[in-house]
């Protein structure tokens, strides 16, 4: 009887907090990727031509370990008798990759720069509860920032830029500003 | 020193590969640590001590790379990936490899 009414117990607060924790960093998670829309994330290993000659890359990454919580891995467990879409571990992994890219973005953004190239996603449970549960997940992004150091193409670092060369102008006919 | 997880990058030459560099460590936080981390598994949320522990270790794993780029003479690691691996509940590997090059 008294197992039964801490498993309750936990579900009630696994479910109250879980879903108010969700929510609330799903809030948060929309209004921050509204404010970095800007800071481009260009998924190819090329560097657009109009910055040949002026610019600077780094390394950035973010990071995020996210717990599920009781109640969700209740569910979850129910869901492995029938199979089928284990939603409560969904909302996990997309909360867990979003926040991931937000810091990277975050600190690129910090560091003035203009895109994001090449991002790359990694996953890891990093720690699992009792019995071999999966407790939490791990999600890495990473890739190369880079800046621009010519003053003029820092003012606009967004698509006109590339249009423009791609549309005849050489690398070299853009002159440094310094 | 340039770290980057570009193959190439464009407008520099590379005149020497010197192969592959890597970095790892494996860490683990107190039990103090564990405990707030199971807690946190009934509520849900994020582990913000694991967040910061991986980060230091994933930096400490990219510092060890990079010393060994150095210690053959390298300027620049390309291509650099990330690895993560839990080994037991609460301490994980964190490894780093990139190739190392010569650039002008």
């Amino acid at each position: 009887m008294a197992d039964l009414i801490v498993f309750l117990v936990l579900l009630g607060l696994g479910y109250g907090f879980g879903q108010y924790f969700e929510r609330r960093h799903y809030r948060s998670i929309r209004k921050r990727e509204a404010e970095l829309k800007d800071l481009l994330l260009i998924q190819t290993k090329i560097i657009p031509p109009a910055y040949f000659n002026n610019y600077d890359t780094f390394l950035v990454n973010g990071s995020v370990v996210i717990s599920v919580d009781y109640f969700k891995r209740f569910v979850a467990g129910l869901r492995n008798l029938i199979g089928g879409r284990v939603t409560p571990y969904e909302t996990l992994l997309d909360r867990a990759r979003r926040e991931a890219i937000l810091r990277m973005k975050e600190e690129a953004q910090a560091s003035g720069a203009d895109a994001i190239l090449n991002i790359k996603y990694e996953m890891c449970s990093i720690y699992k509860g009792r019995r071999n549960k999966i407790g939490s997940v791990e999600a890495l992004a990473y890739g190369t920032a880079f800046v621009t150091t010519n003053v003029q193409t820092k003012k606009s670092p967004s698509h006109e830029n590339i249009t423009v060369t791609r549309s005849g102008t050489k690398p070299s006919e853009l002159t440094p500003a310094v | 020193m340039i770290i980057s997880n570009l193959e190439l990058i464009p407008g520099k030459r590379i005149n020497k590969h010197l192969g592959l560099v890597q970095g790892s460590t494996v860490r683990s936080k107190h039990v103090g640590r564990d405990l707030m981390a199971s807690l946190k598994n009934i509520f849900g949320g994020e582990l913000k001590g694991y967040t910061e522990l991986l980060q230091d270790a994933r930096e400490e794993a990219t510092a060890r790379m990079i010393e060994q780029a150095t210690s053959i003479g390298a300027n620049a690691v390309l291509n650099v990936r990330f690895s993560t691996s839990s080994i037991t509940a609460g301490a994980a590997e964190l490894f780093a490899y990139g190739s190392a090059v010569i650039m002008e």
